[in-house]
């Protein structure tokens, strides 16, 4: 395309426009105009968390048939299936965008798109199906809730769906744990032992200090985010360790405290390393949550191609109804 | 091969009296099985008792960009709306 000075113009008139619709909390629709960068910003930031939600089912899945009863059981299937739901409701949101499903799964199969680091670590005890419902839902709740008046409107009402649905992901989480606190000595030392290796990776949820994370304040300009990681894991902290004193069980930190003058709990230093090296690659189980993945997706190949020759089949005979009679 | 099921857009009912809302999207290989998708991902807990689909490539929609001026022809008409109209306080229920 030519470039010239009017189209210049036009292009910046055009993104001023775009931002002041936003500076008046004005919603951003499919087919409106929106920057390249902004639209970029949401793909990654969407599709994130969609591969998150569908990526999530996996350790969770892992518990499924060893589930201690019926009732337990149950919840955790509805559970699973709602995280599978709500990575429905995202890949739709970020299709809105104009980018297709098979890139974006392609993008997660390849590695080139991440999901939440949370989801590559092992479920080792029935445990830890109570503490990622109590921890890892909690943290997600915390992270979706401001997400539903993000300047996005698909992305803000699939939102408002995902947290409605959420509330008893953590409920169920947190009564396993307390039915397993409230049980054997052994029961409760479980819970204790999942807390300690849940505790980091839950903080790590909220993503890199905000003096690590670039993209904050474009994404706060353009009302994607209302609050930056250290806040909303501030906020989590507050929340979550008086639910611990409930259960009876320690969070692993010893340099948390009670700050009277900020109301608000210190806590230690996060493991920045280790952050790091499991968004590359290296966390104890990413390579087999792909794996799983990949195969999920091969596996279901056949049903696939099976549904679409059955669609155009019947579609035929719609066309060709005598042909159908004689054959 | 690389075609993903076409795309539909889902349209559902919450109870009757109500209008069919826009709920999202999803992919299925014909009508019949986009509705049971949508049952399964918008329906799980009760919220409809009707579903609509249409696949979104059917869709016509308007120009978002040209809307200031594909509107306009309402703004000016005030006398569209009751209180164009003055009437004195003492006449009750209009
Ligand atoms: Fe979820
Ligand atoms: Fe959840």
């Amino acid at each position: 395309m030519p470039f010239n000075a009017e189209q210049l113009n036009m292009e910046l008139s055009l993104e001023q426009k775009f931002q002041e619709k936003i500076d008046r909390d004005e919603r951003i629709e499919p087919r409106d105009w929106m920057p390249d960068s902004y639209r970029k910003t949401l793909v990654r930031q969407i599709s994130q968390h969609a591969h998150s939600e569908i990526v999530g089912m996996l350790p969770e899945g892992n518990w499924i048939s060893r589930a201690p009863s019926l009732k337990r059981k149950l919840g955790l299937m509805a559970k699973v299936q709602d995280e599978a739901g709500h990575g429905l409701y995202l890949y739709s949101a970020a299709e809105t965008l104009g980018i297709e499903r098979d890139t974006l799964i392609d993008q997660l199969h390849t590695g080139k798109a991440k999901y939440s680091s949370i989801f590559n670590y092992p479920t080792l005890t029935w445990a830890d199906i109570g503490t990622i419902g109590w921890l890892v839902d909690g943290a997600a709740i915390m992270n979706q809730v401001p997400l539903c008046r993000c300047s996005y409107g698909p992305y803000a009402r699939a939102m408002v769906r995902v947290c409605k649905e959420e509330s008893f992901h953590q409920r169920q989480g947190f009564e396993i744990l307390l039915s397993l606190c409230q049980g054997s000595p052994e029961q409760k030392a479980m819970a204790q032992d999942a807390l300690n290796r849940w505790w980091w990776p839950s903080l790590m949820m909220f993503g890199p200090s905000d003096v690590d994370s670039p993209h904050t304040q474009q994404s706060m300009a353009w009302n994607i985010k209302r609050f930056s990681n250290d806040e909303l894991r501030q906020r989590f902290v507050d929340m979550t360790v008086p639910q611990a004193e409930l259960l009876g069980i320690t969070v692993p930190d010893p340099e948390l405290k009670f700050n009277e003058a900020t109301s608000n709990y210190d806590f230690g230093e996060i493991d920045w390393d280790e952050f790091w090296q499991v968004v590359k690659g290296h966390g104890p189980c990413n390579k087999d949550r792909i794996a799983a993945r990949v195969k999920a997706h091969e596996d279901g190949a056949w049903v696939r191609e099976a549904s679409m020759a059955y669609a155009e089949k019947q579609e035929q005979r719609k066309l060709n109804p005598i042909e159908v009679k004689t054959a | 091969m690389k075609k993903y099921l076409p795309l539909y857009e889902i349209f559902i009912r919450s109870k009757n009296g109500l209008h069919h809302k826009h709920v999202g999207s999803l992919h299925a290989s014909d009508p019949q099985m986009a509705i049971m998708n949508a049952r399964d991902v918008y329906t799980r807990r009760q919220e409809g008792i009707s579903i609509w689909v249409i696949e979104s490539k059917d869709i016509t929609a308007s120009n978002p960009t040209d809307s200031d001026a594909f509107y306009a022809p309402a703004e000016d008409k005030v006398y569209r709306h009751p209180t164009f109209y003055k009437l004195p306080d003492e006449v009750k229920y209009m």
